[in-house]
């Protein structure tokens, strides 16, 4: 082979990338047509159903609507108010987008392709961008806290209160959520021995057993969290309309807010492919999938099946949880994410590393089976305790009681005293 | 009013209970009346496909009409009621002798500019002799601004057009007259 033309491996990294970026788009822009019919529907109405092919009368059931939408806020005037910092405010969506996109890298959406020996891949090629990173929670984790900054700078550049609070408020509830979220994700690399995502999804795949039947308190944790970074409702505090006008990104319009908008779907998207992955088992399915490296292409499909629509399941329940929950006060959000959670969290991992360190003495003491089944019983055991101790100890409980010593009139009558 | 005042009854919140502390009982109800009502039937009326059923046509306010007598005049006699009555001063009438020994005056003109109609029904409620009524035609459309001011023929013509469906309102049906 000439030395101009890229190996087989990076073609196969660049059809990955725009296969993933693709399809990353084109799923955002439907999932915010599936949001509306779901908010349509839990609310009895009809949803979005008219827009169908473009210039003819056919309707598909509303399918042409993520193109309207698109093309409706892409005309849209890109206008960039006087008082904000023109850098920042042009680099904020950028920032963010990017950050959400990379996260992908990491991120196995599928098993593993049968070789392709004709286009001179002679290893299983995985679904997955960068393969050999063996880094590849922390590479998550460490781009969704630059997803942050984004925020972050968005409020701050708009130079806008609303724009600022909603800013701040973001740093503070994704600092604050990703300790527990955190702490769930590291019981599950304790388990599995490994911060590469695919061999989490191995792990979980030989002993079919997920890792939210082994560690549900982990799991709940990891899913309040996940939630809350996501900044999606009951957490939408970033942005809640009703007190901010929209949060962080007040000031934008157009294309910008498009790319706001976007990576927050992502965002969901992200969090929808982290909860599958690490705690449902990723494309593991009893009997249907297999477990091992090998596959035949019916096998790869139906793994690419089972992994997306389990992604779709999770992504379904975000968006009915939307319209189940109203909105937590922010000392409320505060209180669940540090007094609720994070001790909730603390307690998940030292089981996770207890019965990690003792199950070879329990494999010898009871054999492998009862082990197992102690295995498991052990962190249900401390879900149930700290899932009674969390609601008995509620610290979270506000005093809204009225003042009744005082008046209003009192007050006034004190001051005028004074 | 002070916070002691003895006509005022406080009410003690009450104290949560064990299920409301564990959380998740009423989260999986919160759920179910959302699950429940993703599959409800829906209420939407897709509208141009679709006609909105008007519960009572008696006590809905949609376009006007002027209303014939049995020898299918105008009933109007130019009282100018329903102009005083009006608060968005959209009707204009001019009156002129009547051609009729029963009756002083009828309208040579009458005029309603739908567009500044705010369907209040107060020209209904002031007639004295039920000749103005509000109908229940609801799509109320046209193409330029004049073409909204809807004069005595086109006004009549929406009586013609509704009499069979909507019999004029009086108290005996029900109606607001």
């Amino acid at each position: 082979m000439s030395d101009w033309l890229p190996s087989p491996t990076t073609i196969a990294a660049l059809a990955k990338i725009g296969l993933l970026i693709g399809g990353l788009m084109t799923a955002a822009a439907y999932l915010v047509l599936v949001e509306r019919w779901m908010a349509a529907w839990v609310q009895d109405r009809k949803g979005p159903n008219r827009v169908g092919i473009p210039l003819t009368k056919i309707r598909l059931f509303g399918l042409g609507q993520p193109l309207a939408d698109g093309l409706k806020i892409i005309l849209k005037e890109d206008f960039t108010p006087k008082h904000v910092d023109k850098v920042l405010y042009a680099a904020a969506p950028l920032v963010l987008l990017a950050a959400s996109l990379a996260i992908f890298a990491a991120i196995p959406f599928g098993s593993v392709l049968p070789p392709l020996g004709i286009a001179g891949l002679p290893d299983p090629v995985p679904f997955l961008v960068a393969p050999a990173l063996d880094v590849g929670v922390l590479w998550v984790f460490a781009l969704s806290s630059i997803a942050v900054y984004g925020v972050l700078l968005g409020g701050w550049a708009s130079n806008n209160k609303y724009g600022f609070l909603g800013g701040l408020r973001s740093s503070a509830q994704l600092v604050a959520y990703e300790i527990p979220l955190g702490l769930g994700l590291l019981g599950v690399v304790l388990a599995a021995g490994s911060l590469k995502l695919d061999a989490i999804i191995n792990a979980q795949a030989e002993t079919g057993i997920w890792y939210a039947f082994a560690q549900p308190l982990g799991f709940i944790v990891f899913l309040v969290a996940a939630f809350a970074e996501a900044a999606r409702l009951p957490f939408d505090l970033p942005e809640a309309e009703q007190e901010l006008v929209g949060g962080y990104h007040t000031e934008y319009s157009g294309i910008k807010l498009l790319l706001f908008l976007v990576s927050e779907f992502l965002h969901m998207v992200t969090a929808a492919f982290l909860i599958v992955i690490m705690f449902l088992g990723g494309w593991h399915l009893w009997g249907v999938t297999g477990s091992g490296q090998e596959v035949t292409w019916l096998g790869a499909f139906l793994r690419f099946a089972v992994l997306s629509a389990k992604i779709l399941g999770v992504i379904l329940f975000f968006m009915l949880v939307r319209w189940s929950w109203p909105r937590f006060r922010f000392d409320q959000l505060m209180n669940l994410a540090w007094k609720v959670m994070l001790p909730l969290g603390l307690a998940n991992l030292v089981t996770v590393a207890t019965v990690e360190e003792f199950r070879p003495q329990l494999v010898e003491a009871l054999g492998a089976g009862a082990a197992g089944w102690v295995a498991l019983l052990i962190p249900w055991g401390v879900f149930f305790a700290g899932w009674i101790a969390a609601g008995l100890l509620t610290p979270s409980g506000t005093d809204n009681t009225p003042i009744r010593t005082h008046g209003p009139l009192d007050v006034e009558h004190e001051l005028v005293e004074v | 009013m002070k916070p002691t005042d003895p006509s005022i009854t406080w009410l003690e919140e009450k104290p949560l209970g064990l299920a409301e502390r564990l959380y998740l009982p009423l989260f999986v109800q919160g759920l179910a009346t959302t699950a429940r009502h993703l599959v409800s039937p829906k209420v939407t009326v897709s509208f141009p496909e679709e006609r909105p059923t008007v519960g009572n046509p008696l006590i809905y306010r949609g376009v006007h009409r002027l209303n014939r007598d049995d020898e299918g005049r105008v009933k109007c006699v130019a009282c100018f009621l329903c102009a005083t009555a009006c608060p968005a001063h959209c009707i204009d009438i001019v009156a002129t002798e009547s051609p009729w020994p029963d009756r002083e005056k009828y309208p040579e003109a009458f005029q309603i500019d739908e567009l500044r109609c705010i369907f209040c029904g107060m020209c209904e409620e002031a007639c004295p002799v039920d000749a103005i009524e509000l109908t229940s035609l609801l799509d109320l459309t046209g193409k330029s601004r004049e073409e909204m001011i809807f004069d005595k023929e086109k006004l009549l013509s929406v009586y013609d057009m509704t009499k069979d469906s909507e019999p004029m309102k009086s108290a005996s049906l029900g109606g607001t007259l």
